[in-house]
């Protein structure tokens, strides 16, 4: 679908792109099997009851986006992540529980650590 | 040593809201302080594998600025800031969120509460937004990343050696 930007804001219809390419669950599937390494449609389309064409237009979301790229093997036209800055701040973005699973993870062994450390004197209130 | 394995628990609750809640095993002060205090702050706050905390500025007062910055593979960097709304050290902690662009349209409304009970901390944060959209976006987005195993108990461990040393 194609959309009119009334602001002519290139950054805003990127992350219009964006969201709309992550809004949709096959197409983070494809992103999480593709962070694993780069995967030609056949590979992609295994796991999905979808036909290839289906996967394709997938894919063209996802590449439209500045999400994925496609390599250079002609037959082959393996897919795989992007990895400018915004594939990364977006990949940041879309796993919310990875996210604070990893903190609180870090978070745990922090505590531990405070807590068998000899009581210092507290740290100042300003930084 | 052994150390008990906690689960993130994550839900939705109601059109606007997202529920954590995880436990830890130490007093709900220093969990409170953990969440507060940036030289403690920078030492687990992150996100995936490769991203570190780049900055952190807090004035804890009620009305006071938060400015938090995150970086991460490929010169990629995220920002959140917000203002505190209440403080009450060591249950109750409530913020504004807005992430930096190009994420900014809305803005969250966190509360975080911190609670003792049988020597654990029990920590519950309600995340309000400002639509249905950015909330279920957020939902939708778990479970799709795959991940590096985070096995940080040998870490921990050689760690704790060297500081009992």
């Amino acid at each position: 679908m194609q959309r009119v930007s009334s602001t002519a804001d290139p950054s805003s219809d990127r992350l219009d792109a964006v969201f709309s390419a992550l809004a949709d669950p096959t197409r983070r599937a494809i992103l999480a099997r593709l962070a694993l390494g780069e995967a030609s449609v056949t590979e992609l389309a295994e796991p999905f009851a979808m036909s290839q064409p289906a996967i394709s237009r997938h894919l063209k979301v996802l590449e439209q986006a500045g999400l994925i790229t496609t390599g250079h093997d002609a037959q082959r036209r393996p897919r795989r992540i992007e990895g400018g800055p915004m594939a990364e701040a977006t990949r940041w973005l879309w796993d919310f529980r990875q996210f604070w699973a990893a903190n609180f993870d870090r978070l745990d062994d922090l505590l531990m650590l405070l807590q068998a450390e000899p009581p210092t004197g507290a740290g100042g209130g300003h930084h | 040593m052994m150390r008990l394995s906690h689960t993130l628990d994550i839900q939705g609750q109601g059109d606007l809201e997202i529920v954590m809640r995880r436990q830890f095993r130490a007093p709900a002060a220093l969990v409170y302080d953990a969440y507060t205090r940036p030289e403690l702050l920078k030492r687990w706050f992150g996100g995936p594998p490769g991203w570190w905390m780049s900055l952190c500025e807090i004035d804890l007062r009620v009305g006071g600025a938060y400015r938090f910055g995150l970086s991460g593979p490929n010169g990629a960097a995220m920002g959140m800031s917000g203002v505190y709304k209440d403080l009450d050290r060591p249950g109750r902690l409530v913020n504004t969120e807005r992430f930096d662009p190009p994420f900014d349209q809305t803005e969250q409304l966190i509360t975080t509460t911190i609670t003792e009970a049988d020597g654990l901390a029990h920590f519950v944060a309600v995340i309000r937004y400002e639509t249905r959209e950015a909330r279920d976006m957020m939902l939708g987005s778990m479970g799709a990343g795959v991940g590096p195993g985070y096995d940080r108990l040998e870490a921990l461990l050689a760690e704790l050696q060297g500081e009992a040393a």
